[in-house]
């Protein structure tokens, strides 16, 4: 995965994002930040909690304005929400009041799509994710597992090839974890969008990821990048186990283990 | 899959199920009977206790009037009409105007409050004047919509649309305010263009705030209309109560109010049919009917 592109899908080029706060001062969440993905890539960042990881997806997904440097997608800089993007939140976002068959059709038809082909497109990944028979439903009457599942098939239908994921499944409990994340690598094998995926699991990272970056307590800047060449595909439950696997987790977490140190000194400083 | 099983599907009821169920609603209807009867004797105390109070003239029915003067009087309005009319045009009147200020009321608070809730620039101008009208008592208004439109009922509506308006324009305005900026980003990535935002996540949203205020609207718009109507008027049920008071005839007014408490019910358990049709997709634990007011 280390071939050199001329345009890579994601770059950012010494990246700072300040923040105002509302006591009028500033709050520096990413310094300096470099980060290219490759086309297909599955990248994965992981740090200490308040390292501004989520606001370097933001940053891709044009919800966000970098204060200094440049984002690029496909070489262009990004200006506002762009098509090739899809984003998949931390916190529930699928829309209450809308059935589990238009939560998924709402992407094609907020882009513009006639409803018949909309629906038909949300029936075909809603079987993909295992969600047939549950069209009617809404989504409070779904499992958290479920819910995540019509998330997910509502970010693909979009076929975005840019996908960004901020703790998409911190809220399950482990099993339905590792299920899920054994069914993302399955969908994102049949598209292979470029993913940006953050989260505080080095375990998660590892198991999913192309390429595992650290960054430092926050602000965050970059404090390395390994390369993850365990062999695809993988089965998370079982992958944590090869001695490759925990070799690399050995090397990532020495990088990673003084970060999360630092922020919990920090923390515990504060609530002092 | 296996946290599929989660979803109880009705199709899938066992025996048991159906049993336990058949059960429960059996206690469910032995409770509600009992309550209903609780209720009925506490109608029929006070309004005995009243009735009596008033033939053993312990109080004075020419102030305080009696339960089966109301009854006369209502049966008197509904054979013989009253003085400025049959009763149902009366009532007629009365819900026209309502209706007409809660119709054109709420539809213009929930545009001006969603407005005003999604657009910044829109709030920062106009909110100095909403607040400045809203601290105007507004029932001084329906003094001045009297001059201006004289007896007929535009006046009245007049009033009902000011006193619904503020209500429902707050609601929307917060409702708005309040929409799960989560969802929001999560549309606008899917590919929604503004417009949609609010049409599709941002009024969807905001209307479990919206329906509530409307409980409180028609209300409201009664109020108004009837207000409106006591101010001056030549049809109406404020006429008739008003008229009634200035024949110290203590059982119109009690007559006259009955009748605006029916139409206001009648009115509240529409919006309740409303609210469960437009809220279906809301969890229904907190839809239990017995448990709030």
């Amino acid at each position: 995965m280390t071939q050199s592109e001329a345009t890579p899908p994601i770059e950012l080029r010494g990246v700072t994002k300040r923040f105002r706060t509302p006591d009028g001062s500033t709050y520096t969440a990413l310094r300096d930040i470099d980060l290219t993905v490759a086309p297909g890539e599955f990248c994965a960042v992981v740090g200490p909690t308040g390292c501004g990881k989520s606001t370097t997806l933001s940053l891709i997904s044009g919800l966000e304005e970098a204060s200094t440097g440049t984002v690029t997608i496909d070489g262009r800089p990004v200006g506002g929400i762009d098509r090739r993007v899809g984003f998949m939140f931390q916190q529930d976002a699928v829309f209450p009041w809308k059935s589990v068959l238009t939560n998924v059709a709402a992407g094609p038809l907020f882009r513009g799509a006639a409803r018949r082909e909309a629906i038909d497109r949300s029936r075909d990944w809603l079987r993909r994710v295992g969600l047939s028979g549950f069209e009617g439903h809404y989504p409070h009457q779904l499992s958290g597992g479920m819910r995540k599942r019509v998330a997910l098939a509502q970010t693909l239908i979009n076929e975005p090839r840019i996908l960004l994921m901020d703790e998409p499944f911190s809220a399950l409990d482990v099993q339905t974890r590792q299920i899920m994340s054994d069914e993302l690598l399955d969908l994102w094998e049949l598209t292979r969008p470029s993913v940006v995926f953050v989260t505080h699991d080095l375990e998660e990272a590892i198991a999913l990821a192309d390429k595992v970056v650290v960054l430092t307590v926050g602000p965050g800047r970059v404090k390395d990048v390994f390369p993850i060449d365990l062999p695809r595909p993988r089965r998370v439950q079982e992958i944590k186990f090869e001695p490759r696997f925990v070799a690399l987790y050995e090397r990532i977490w020495n990088s990673l283990r003084d970060e999360v140190q630092a922020a919990y000194t920090r923390t515990a400083g504060e609530a002092a | 899959m296996s946290e599929q099983t989660a979803v109880s599907d009705p199709r899938e009821a066992t025996p048991r199920d159906t049993q336990t169920a058949a059960a429960a609603r059996r206690r469910r209807l032995r409770g509600r009977a009992t309550i209903l009867s609780i209720q009925a004797v506490l109608v029929v105390a006070v309004l005995g206790s009243w009735e009596l109070a008033a033939r053993q003239k312990w109080i004075d029915t020419f102030l305080y009037g009696q339960p089966s003067g109301v009854w006369k009087q209502l049966v008197d309005w509904f054979e013989h009409g009253t003085e400025v009319g049959s009763i149902w045009q009366q009532f007629e009147v009365t819900l026209e105007e309502a209706l007409l200020g809660f119709l054109i009321g709420s539809v213009a608070g929930i545009v001006l409050g969603v407005a005003l809730g999604r657009v910044r620039i829109l709030a920062a101008v106009f909110g100095p004047f909403i607040k400045l009208f809203n601290s105007i008592p507004r029932i001084v208004l329906a003094a001045i919509f009297a001059l201006w439109f004289g007896l007929a009922i535009p006046g009245k509506v007049a009033t009902a649309v000011v006193l619904v308006f503020f209500v429902v324009f707050f609601n929307a305005f917060q409702g708005t305010r309040e929409v799960d900026r989560n969802l929001i980003a999560n549309a606008r990535i899917l590919g929604a263009s503004p417009w949609k935002v609010t049409t599709q996540v941002v009024i969807p949203s905001a209307f479990t705030w919206i329906i509530a205020s409307l409980h409180v609207a028609f209300g409201f718009a009664l109020i108004g209309a009837v207000v409106g109507e006591i101010i001056g008027a030549q049809h109406g049920l404020g006429l008739l109560i008003n008229q009634a008071k200035g024949n110290f005839n203590p059982n119109g007014v009690y007559a006259g109010t009955v009748l605006v408490a029916v139409m206001a019910l009648a009115a509240e358990f529409l919006l309740t049919v409303l609210e469960r049709r437009l809220l279906a997709w809301r969890p229904s634990n907190d839809r239990d009917p017995e448990s709030g007011l």
